[in-house]
């Protein structure tokens, strides 16, 4: 129910929103749970494991028990939703989760029953036998009893971002310590960040009846907000939860963007922050703790604090009658607050025997030296058990306020391993100090989270931590404000029969927590993994330290000496989704495309991703079907015509300098330096291990000036090398290299008639042209480089043009090679090409594969020194025990084989031990039939062997002749002549 | 004799090339003319600085660049400088490479564009990590790149086979930066 003259909500502002399909009406300004609770619901939600009725807690993001999952348009589903950080919008669509068939009558409430045999670590014990059970019936059959929220089975494609801020201070938390420290720094001129998780500054100030310098304490709150957004320097980010702390300065934030308003086009949902500040201050304030008692779950037991938040903030209580209790002031203060607000309080009880003499002046009835020991009402609270002395007796109330002392807000301090100080007097843990092993560098805690309690003391502290971080801040009066700092004490459970809960998110109670102890799980991390405690999306944030403080008591130690559990990023659930932006799809890599992409999809190739590039498959035909034929006709085009296709995805590297040769045969395996202007070679590039980088042609275009082809694949890898091998091994030698893969755009050239389709388009005559001849020429008034080398095995060109130039010159080759009966060839055939000549490419190369293994060792030449060629002598790279490159095909014509498959000797079992070797590559000859490249032990001595390709995933079993890996041309004449 | 089109440029096959403009801020194609990398050898940065100082501009420092009339120098990485919008001079300390079409620009212009660029771009941005004038070899996405900070706005360049992406990554942030504006109100 709403009270009137309470309350930040816009009144003027109506909503209408869903919940379980029933109208809830609201506010501008409410949230989920402000405007369920205005309409009297009390039951939001089932408990994770028993399926017990729940109702809201707290008011904010550490909420355990009002989850829901939020309907959008469309059929998506967001589970696990906070309802109190969910706000309310114009037809907000609400649903309660982990409940079946509905929240009122839910048939796993049976869990509840069982509650004997579901204890912690139930599964252990309770699902032993049989033990295929376990994966096929029991686990499946726990999963669906017990859990969260569902999803929709939909892809997410709603909008979400990424971005990166930067600032010399990041404020964490706007209550009076974050403001207050912002205001510090941001008046002094520092560039400062103040991160708010809420939709309003003011943090508890928003919540309670505070006055700050003679205003209400949100009022204050708006004013220095609105002073930080008139500072340039200071950036406000509202609805930003800093969810970690990483190396370097390094934060990670959650900001919600558009979950507060119904979807917009291009709107993000959410953005993922990484904020990089060298100091942060951390004003995260401090959480008020639940007290363990017997049914202390049911809904309308509350946390006081949030009782007051829900009246203050939202005009909002949960019940007519209210009983407050708790060993703390904040109990009196809540049953003043809602007395003030004309609603009835049935009881204070506060455990001890001599509570505050202004206790017993309100308009209530005070139980001192009591406490709470059972509830009443299984879908809202009906009563509460009262003992005092030797007595029991029960009290209506509809809402319970439990005001158990606060924890302050430490889990950022210690992301970096510092694990929390607790604090004898304080009856806290407070943030580790600054000098402790694994503290975060550069983070200072403030306010409510470094301890302090009055808000004077923490408008105080968030002033001086400011000061003292920022370079000659102006100093400035403090406001006026409460000092009121009521004292705690270490209160946690009432000690009578009955379950009383700890973590009411995963459900465990003290008894879970004591039978962990009994089992020998008595470490805090054993017992938290035993009993699930602290594991929940709420991340224990309402139960941790009472559970440490239970397994201390149950362990015979202190809390000092049981410690916490290691606190990890981030502190709250964050999405997938918002932490991969724009990385659905195709945003998973950037893509890149030749020059003459656009000229090649309009022949209407299938695209293939090689790298982050895209080339063509094969050129279909009409009348064609499938690949194979295509692929066949355009093997066709360069055995017998012309074919062309595009190579400007080819890593180029230009080199230049007089001492590029000698740089050359350093990271060459074979020599460089003795290759003469206008000539190509091909090279071998070794790793510092003396396996196999990559290879390629190099050629001389001019006494000083070189153009280097990587695969590829390997482009990025081999620029690295190349820096790796100029910056720590030849620093001083004269040679430059820069990428120019880019610029231009390359096509091969070949086939029988290749010499005559250049011949027709050349500006000057070709005249005498070697294999493996290079130069630059002009081609139809454009610059082109112009090689003479092959990749085929057939009489071939490379031609190489800027860019620019290069969809119209793709065209222009593909017409004149038609016109010569051939036309342009994919990837299929040019793979089909190269096996046929053995060729390699990085399935050959990959990684594992020496010079040896290839049949290339005469390339490492013994006239220099070059990057891995000692490595490449170590025993165990070279000999018959290596496998070495092969020819296969297959006996039995028509009988598949496929790449992956492994080579086995007749006779020998089929398991991994007796593999001989593999496929790497294999293609459809329109010669040879299917033939393959392969690996196979002493190899290179088995030409005409049989072998048994087996590939046990597709089912394939096929005897083949172990042949040399050369099957077309093998003396080359076709490619030289 | 046929002369070859050049109808590759500067775009390079990239399809939707028309501005876009968005959250206060403009998006457009850049042509940047020629391009070449300069690199001096090892020890001649400043002989090399000298030479280019006699054509009014010089070799930049890390993180810098230079500029006169329509041509401008860029640090672009350990001991190069790309020279952008003029043909290159013979130096003879240094390795000059053409690196024209090799390299695609785009424009991002407004009083926003900072904002934009920080959806993608990791380095610190802010006027005084980043004055004008200010040349950052980074990552925009996954796409590395070269950014000036020139004229209130950035240029960013990237090699030209990933203009595409780049495009969409900086049309994205601008869209999504604008229905933020736009949802505020």
């Amino acid at each position: 129910m709403r009270v009137e003259g309470y309350g930040l909500i816009d009144r003027d502002r109506p909503l209408k929103a869903r919940f379980d399909g029933r109208e809830i009406a609201g506010y501008a300004g409410d949230t989920l749970a402000s405007a369920l609770i205005a309409d009297g619901t009390r039951l939001i939600g089932r408990s994770f494991k028993y399926h017990r009725p729940r109702g809201l807690m707290t008011t904010g993001l550490e909420e355990p028990n009002g989850l829901v999952e939020i309907l959008e348009p469309g059929g998506q589903i967001t589970p696990n939703t906070r309802a109190t950080v969910q706000e309310l919008f114009e037809g907000l669509q609400a649903r309660s989760q982990n409940r079946w068939p509905s929240l009122r009558y839910d048939l796993l409430e049976i869990n509840d029953l069982l509650w004997p045999y579901l204890g912690a670590g139930f599964y252990y014990k309770t699902f032993m036998w049989p033990r295929a059970f376990w994966e096929k019936v029991y686990e499946p059959l726990i999963r669906r009893a017990a859990g969260l929220g569902r999803l929709s089975g939909l892809h997410d494609e709603a909008p979400y971002e990424r971005a990166f801020a930067h600032a010399d201070l990041l404020v964490i938390g706007a209550g009076p310590a974050g403001l207050m420290a912002a205001l510090a720094a941001g008046r002094a001129g520092a560039d400062v960040i103040l991160a708010e998780a809420d939709s309003r500054a003011g943090g508890r100030l928003l919540h309670e009846a505070e006055t700050i310098d003679g205003q209400p304490g949100a009022a204050w709150a708006d004013s220095v907000l609105t002073e930080l957004r008139t500072l340039p320097n200071v950036r406000v980010m509202l609805r930003t939860t800093v969810t970690g702390a990483h190396d370097g300065g390094g934060w990670a934030a959650l900001e919600r963007v558009g979950l507060h308003r119904p979807p917009a086009p291009d709107l993000p949902r959410e953005c993922f922050w990484r904020i990089t500040a060298p100091r942060a201050i951390m004003a995260t304030g401090a959480l008020e703790r639940p007290i363990a008692f017997p049914d202390n779950d049911r809904p309308g037991v509350m946390l006081a604090s949030a009782v007051r938040g829900y009246l203050h903030r939202y005009g909002a209580v949960a019940g007519r009658k209210v009983a407050v209790f708790g060993p703390h002031d904040d109990a009196q203060r809540t049953a003043r607050d809602l007395v003030a607000a004309g609603v009835t309080v049935t009881a204070l009880i506060d455990p001890r025997d001599e509570a505050p003499e202004t206790a017993a002046t309100g308009d209530w009835k005070l139980y001192a030296g009591s406490v709470v020991t059972g509830t009443r009402g299984r879908k809202g609270l009906t009563a509460v058990r009262i003992r005092r002395g030797g007595s029991e007796f029960w009290v209506d109330a509809e809402v319970l306020a439990v005001a158990g002392g606060w924890n302050p807000t430490v889990s950022l301090a210690c992301h970096m391993g510092a694990r929390p100080v607790w604090d004898e007097g304080r009856a806290a843990f407070l943030p580790p100090p600054a000098d402790a092993s694994g503290a975060v560098p550069g983070l200072t805690p403030a306010g409510a989270a470094a301890g302090h309690v009055s808000t004077a003391a923490c408008l105080a502290d968030g002033q001086r931590v400011a000061l003292g971080l920022v370079e000659d801040a102006p100093d400035f009066p403090l406001p006026q404000a409460s000092d009121a700092a009521p004292a705690q004490t270490a209160f946690w459970d009432v000690g009578a029969k009955g379950r009383a809960w700890v973590d009411f998110a995963n459900d465990v109670t003290t008894k879970d927590i004591r039978l962990a102890a009994q089992e020998g799980f008595s470490s805090v991390e054993h017992m938290k993994r035993y009993t699930t405690q602290g594991m929940a999306p709420d991340q224990g944030r309402n139960s941790n330290v009472t559970a440490v403080a239970l397994l201390a008591d149950a362990t015979g130690r202190s809390i000092p000496d049981t410690g916490t559990t290691t606190f990890r990023p981030p502190v709250q659930p964050v999405s997938i989704a918002a932490m991969g932006a724009g990385a659905r799809g195709k945003g998973f890599a950037p893509q890149r495309f030749t020059p003459a992409d656009a000229a090649i999809r309009a022949r209407f190739a299938p695209m293939v991703e090689s790298g982050l590039w895209y080339r063509p498959s094969y050129f279909p035909a009409p009348g064609e079907e499938g690949w194979e034929a295509a692929c066949a006709r355009e093997v066709g085009y360069v055995r017998n015509a012309v074919g062309i296709t595009d190579v400007s995805t080819l890593g180029k590297i230009e080199l230049q300098g007089p001492d590029t040769g000698e740089f050359l045969d350093f990271v060459y395996a074979n020599l460089f330096s003795t290759l003469s202007p206008g000539r190509v070679r091909y090279g071998l590039m070794l790793r510092e291990d003396g396996h196999v980088m990559d290879d390629g042609t190099t050629a001389r275009l001019s006494e000083d000036r070189w153009v280097m082809t990587t695969t590829t694949a390997a482009a990025g890898q081999v620029m690295r090398h190349l820096d790796f091998v100029q910056q720590a091994h030849l620093p001083r030698l004269r040679t430059r290299f820069v990428s120019v893969t880019d610029r231009w755009a390359q096509f091969a050239i070949a086939g029988p008639r290749a010499r005559r389709l250049l011949e027709g388009m050349l500006d000057a005559p070709l005249g005498e042209f070697p294999f493996m001849a290079c130069a630059e020429i002009t081609l139809m008034g454009a610059p082109a480089r112009l090689f003479r080398i092959s990749f085929s095995g057939e009489h071939g060109y490379e031609i190489a043009v800027p860019a620019r130039y290069g969809p119209a010159l793709f065209r222009d080759l593909v017409a004149r090679a038609e016109s010569l009966g051939g036309g342009a060839y994919g990837m299929e055939a040019l793979n089909v090409l190269r096996i046929e000549k053995g060729f390699l490419t990085h399935a050959e190369l990959h990684g594992r594969t020496t010079a040896f293994d290839l049949g290339l060792e005469r390339m490492v030449s013994g006239k220099k020194d070059c990057i891995g060629r000692e490595a490449a002598q170590r025993p165990g790279l070279t000999g018959p025990e290596r496998q070495q490159l092969v020819g296969l095909r297959p006996l039995l014509p028509g009988r598949r084989i496929t790449a992956g498959a492994h080579l086995f000797d007749d006779g020998t079992p089929l398991t991994r031990p007796h593999s001989r070797g593999y496929v790497t590559s294999v293609g459809p000859s329109p010669s040879f039939g299917w033939i393959g490249l392969a690996f196979l032990e002493d190899g290179r001595a088995r030409h005409g062997d049989r072998i048994r390709l087996v590939d046990r995933l597709r089912h394939i079993d096929t005897p083949c002749e172990v042949c040399p890996p050369v099957f077309f041309d093998p003396d080359g004449g076709r490619m030289r002549g | 004799m046929a002369e070859l089109i050049a109808n590759g440029g500067p775009g390079g096959g990239l399809a939707a090339v028309e501005p876009i403009e968005a959250a206060g801020c403009t998006l457009e194609l850049l042509d940047l003319g020629p391009v070449a990398a300069i690199q001096p050898w090892p020890g001649r940065t400043g002989a090399v600085d000298t030479a280019l100082k006699a054509r009014g501009l010089g070799f930049p420092a890390p993180g810098r660049s230079l500029e006169v009339a329509d041509t401008r120098i860029l640090w672009a990485g350990r001991e190069t400088a790309f020279l952008i919008g003029t043909a290159p001079p013979a130096l003879s300390e240094a390795a000059v490479t053409d690196l024209t079409d090799g390299w695609a620009g785009v424009l991002l212009l407004g009083e926003r564009a900072a904002e934009v660029l920080a959806r993608l771009v990791p380095v610190d941005l802010r006027p005084r990590a980043c004055p004008e004038g200010t040349a950052l070899r980074t990552l925009l996405g996954h796409v590395p790149c070269l950014i000036l900070r020139r004229g209130g706005g950035f240029e960013v360049m990237v090699m030209r086979s990933f203009l595409s992406t780049a495009w969409h990554e900086l049309a994205t942030a601008l869209r999504q930066v604008a229905a933020r504006r736009a949802a505020q109100g």
